[in-house]
């Protein structure tokens, strides 16, 4: 077997494994990237990128159809159509350009990447059997970055198979079916849940908990039901999915009270959350301190094994990818020597319902749960007038700040476009501002970003257009 | 707007003076009614000073280090309607007494002689500043620094933060002056250029760089204390100093046995119980060893009390608490209570009566406690006994070679007031007694 040798081996070529790779490749460690299916991982391929497509394509279509109705903007349109194949195409080739990039990138900064799977065999070797040679290769390292993500989670009595399909299937659609149930109402099955109802689908979201976005509070995810309404997504909550029928041709389902009944199904869509993948390739055999299936690291991502690092989704929650491309960023300064340590003040996690959720930092009750005494204050897109002019007028930015001496602690906000204004939410926590900071600077007119600044004026007690 | 004088409480009975040992206020801070404002010290406790009023500080009575009389003025505090004391202005700065007592003291001077030679001049930092210089110390104190609550995690700006971790710099110590306590880059500057140029250098071979930084530390508090205490020993008191072996197989033996058969219901035994019985049976033979000798006044007190100083290491250095009464606690009691009497000194809570009073002392380094050494008397005692390192040694016994647990007793007498002779014998009753642990409780 031919052994090579490498500073850094990554394994996994997602967000967290690539950014740990082109930063050590500017950093002059020598770099391995193996990566089993395509460069990207879940976020490229089958997660961030491909669903935001198909978010804009849904909502242009929606948008045309809307026109066809009665428009109060004056647009006329006869009987708008989809052609679903242009549509996937088109998603395509924005994923293809953006992995092509990874590649690009990577072969710029020296990495040598190698397709295959790769399996552990000790804390410094792991085997890969390339998909393009006929050999394994073993491959000896200094230092190895567990970057392998994560995959979804399966619910016993409905695998994967026949009508029933993970988000990766529901993100390349053939054809479009008439019923779609979708289990798990998490910001998964809501995002792809309404992109088919947009296309035209019958859908159904079935949720075990007795609410919608259960980590969100009541208060934020109130605009999302009510956009769920008047989309005519229906919502059956505290449900249990017991499997498919006999037939295979409908969803039994078991309320709280116990009652069996059947929802008819084309299409179930499982969305009930993301596993790391820590099983499967050796890893095992490291004897890793874990926690439950994710890698336990410490503030520089760290494993329990010297030299052995772990970053994003298989280190478990949050698993959001800017999370893991500014670990795989620290991990490769590491070593390299530099000092660093993570330690943000903030992870902002965006959520692209319709409308779209955004929270950064502490919400008021967790603000509360870790004994601060904090106000609050939102403001209303309704009053204003930019989100009037995109008929955009639900939702609100909400902020909470330390009651003592008013530094923001937290922001949250729901609307129309508001994942933009995560931005402006983590810059203003990672730089300590107080209430008073962002009260006082100047914000563009006509913007969503004002409704930021007069959320923090109202905390004030002063807002201005309220 | 009046001035609330604060003076030197009078802390302890019969205390003239005490030393001043830390300030946690300064100039122009805002404070609250009992926030604390500074740390006094007594012969041995540390005392804290509340504020009885809201407002703000406008003179310092002295210098941290600067032993001060009881009554003398320590702060003033500018509040909200007409004041208290003495409201004759900056009348600290004028009261400095000179060398030698000054009535409106109530005590004798200040012992200033004795202050370290890092602290500023007194007479600096208690002279009223002019005004507009007052009112520009007020305004930034009271303006920019926001202290963070302890336990507050550090707010820096991301770029803040990474300049930090290069620098090897942790942002807890450094002192936020932006809104809320943020830190910024000129607080880091401040700090990193406080902490000297040693961080610069950081990744270069550290192994043989030339290193010439010199560090000043006033020996103040607690600190001073000991100094004077050892020095007061050393030149006052002959030592002389007797080491004898002792077997303590047996007593390891009773020990580990009783610890085993207790172990869940009573507090753990340690060697130190039984040391302790030991020299409360042996010092009825040779009471002149529990004794406390005023050379001065040429008298000997000898004690039927044992009271027993066990000299403690705390983080601020060493501390002598008593167990007293030591001769009517049997092993657990005393075990108990020279644990409550340890943990309360390396807490800083032990009292000034904990602290006094001791008529012998008894001296433990536990596993560090090598083979010999030469204990220090804790003056005005006559004695101290020193425990030395327990270790396994091939000994002979009937003409055969056998492993027994061997540890060595140090102690140290007065010559004065103890003779060779004497000392020597009341080793050898401790000996027979640990040797043989039956007699500890046979009498």
């Amino acid at each position: 077997m031919e052994t090579l040798q490498t500073t850094l081996l990554i394994i996994g070529g997602g967000p967290g494994g690539y950014v740990a790779a082109i930063r050590a490749g500017q950093l002059g460690i020598a770099t391995t990237l193996i990566e089993g299916e395509q460069l990207g991982g879940t976020c490229l391929n089958i997660g961030c990128i491909p669903s935001k497509a198909l978010i804009h394509a849904a909502e242009a279509f929606h948008q045309t159809c809307h026109y066809a109705g009665k428009s109060p903007l004056g647009i006329q349109v006869d009987a708008p159509r989809i052609d679903l194949t242009q549509t996937v195409r088109w998603k395509d080739g924005i994923v293809r350009r953006l992995t092509q990039g990874v590649a690009a990138l990577l072969k710029k900064n020296g990495v040598t990447v190698i397709k295959g799977w790769a399996r552990v065999v000790d804390g410094k070797t792991v085997e890969v059997q390339p998909a393009n040679a006929a050999a394994a290769q073993r491959i000896v390292c200094e230092h190895l970055l567990l970057a392998t993500g994560s995959s979804e989670v399966t619910l016993p009595g409905l695998p994967f198979g026949g009508r029933v399909i993970s988000s990766t299937q529901a993100l390349s659609p053939t054809t479009l079916p008439k019923r779609m149930v979708v289990v798990g109402a998490g910001y998964i099955g809501l995002e792809l849940g309404i992109v088919y109802r947009k296309l035209g689908a019958e859908v159904t979201v079935v949720e075990a908990l007795e609410r919608i976005l259960p980590i969100y509070d009541e208060e934020l995810v109130k605009p999302v039901a009510a956009s769920l309404r008047k989309l005519g997504v229906q919502v059956l909550l505290g449900c249990k999915v017991r499997g498919l029928n006999a037939a295979g041709d409908a969803v039994q389902l078991s309320n709280a009270s116990g009652e069996i009944s059947e929802l008819p199904a084309d299409q179930v869509l499982v969305a009930i959350g993301r596993a790391p993948r820590s099983q499967g390739f050796g890893l095992e055999s490291l004897l890793l301190d874990m926690n439950g299936r994710a890698v336990k690291i410490d503030d520089q991502c760290k494993t329990s094994m010297r030299n052995v690092w772990a970053i994003g989704d298989v280190t478990g929650e949050p698993m959001l990818a800017h999370r893991a491309m500014a670990q795989g960023e620290l991990v490769a300064e590491i070593i390299a020597g530099k000092r660093r340590r993570f330690a943000p003040a903030a992870i902002a996690a965006v959520c692209f319902t319709d409308p779209e959720i955004v929270v950064a930092g502490q919400m008021p009750q967790q603000a509360a749960l870790a004994g601060l005494d904090c106000i609050q204050a939102s403001f209303p897109f309704a009053a204003n007038g930019r989100a009037m002019t995109l008929e955009a007028g639900d939702g609100f930015v909400r902020v909470v700040a330390r009651r003592d001496n008013h530094r923001i602690v937290g922001w949250q906000a729901v609307g129309i476009g508001v994942s933009e204004l995560s931005t402006a939410f983590s810059h203003s926590l990672e730089m300590g501002a107080c209430l008073e900071d962002v009260a006082a600077t100047i914000h563009a007119h006509p913007t969503l970003g004002e409704a930021v600044q007069e959320a923090a004026l109202r905390a004030l007690g002063h807002a201005l257009h309220i | 707007m009046g001035i609330h004088t604060i003076k030197m409480p009078d802390i302890g009975e019969g205390i003239a003076e005490v030393e001043l040992v830390a300030w946690y206020v300064k100039v122009g801070d805002l404070v609250a009614e009992d926030q604390i404002l500074a740390d006094v010290m007594t012969d041995k406790a540390t005392v804290e000073i509340p504020s009885p009023v809201a407002g703000k500080v406008l003179l310092l009575g002295g210098a941290v280090g600067q032993v001060m009389a009881v009554g003398s003025d320590l702060i003033q505090i500018e509040v909200e309607g007409t004041g208290k004391s003495s409201p004759h202005a900056p009348r600290i700065a004028s009261s400095l007494p000179p060398e030698g007592a000054d009535p409106a003291w109530g005590g004798p001077a200040p012992d200033r002689s004795s202050a370290p030679a890092t602290v500023v001049e007194p007479t600096a930092t208690v002279a009223a500043p002019p005004p507009a210089q007052r009112e520009a110390a007020a305004a930034t104190g009271v303006a920019t620094v926001h202290a963070r609550a302890s336990g507050d995690k550090p707010i820096a700006s991301p770029a803040v933060r990474r300049r930090a971790w290069d620098l090897g710099i942790e942002l807890q110590f450094v002192a936020g002056t932006g809104m809320a306590g943020r830190i910024t880059q000129q607080d880091l500057d401040a700090y990193a250029g406080r902490a000297g140029q040693a961080t610069s250098a950081t990744q270069a071979d550290q192994r043989y760089t030339q290193r010439s930084a010199e560090e000043s530390i006033p020996v103040i508090g607690l600190r001073r204390k000991i100094a004077q205490k050892m020095q007061e020993a050393k030149r006052r008191i002959p030592h002389f100093t007797y080491v004898e072996e002792i077997d303590v197989t047996e007593l390891e033996a009773l020990r580990t046995r009783l610890n085993a058969k207790y172990g869940t219901q009573r507090p753990r035994l340690t060697l130190m119980p039984f040391l302790v019985r030991a020299v409360v049976l042996a010092v009825r033979e040779f009471p002149q060893v529990n004794a406390r000798y005023d050379d001065e006044g040429a008298v000997v007190t000898r004690y039927a009390a044992v009271h027993l100083g066990v000299a403690t290491q705390t983080d601020g250095g060493l501390m002598v608490p008593v167990l007293r009464h030591a001769e009517t606690r049997d092993l657990w009691a005393c075990a108990a209570e020279v644990l409550r009497l340890s943990e309360a000194a390396r807490a800083g809570k032990v009292t000034r009566e904990e602290l006094t009073g001791s008529t012998i002392t008894i001296t433990s380094l536990g596993a560090l406690g090598g083979i010999v050494s030469t204990p220090v008397i804790n003056h005005p005692e006559v004695a101290i006994v020193g425990v030395n390192r327990m270790v396994e040694r091939p000994m002979i016994r009937n003409g055969a070679v056998v492993a027994r647990q061997m540890m060595n007793l140090s102690s140290s007498f007065d010559h004065r007031v103890v003779d060779g002779m004497h000392g020597a014998e009341f080793v050898q009753l401790l000996r027979g007694y640990l040797e043989c642990p039956a007699t500890l409780f046979v009498e």
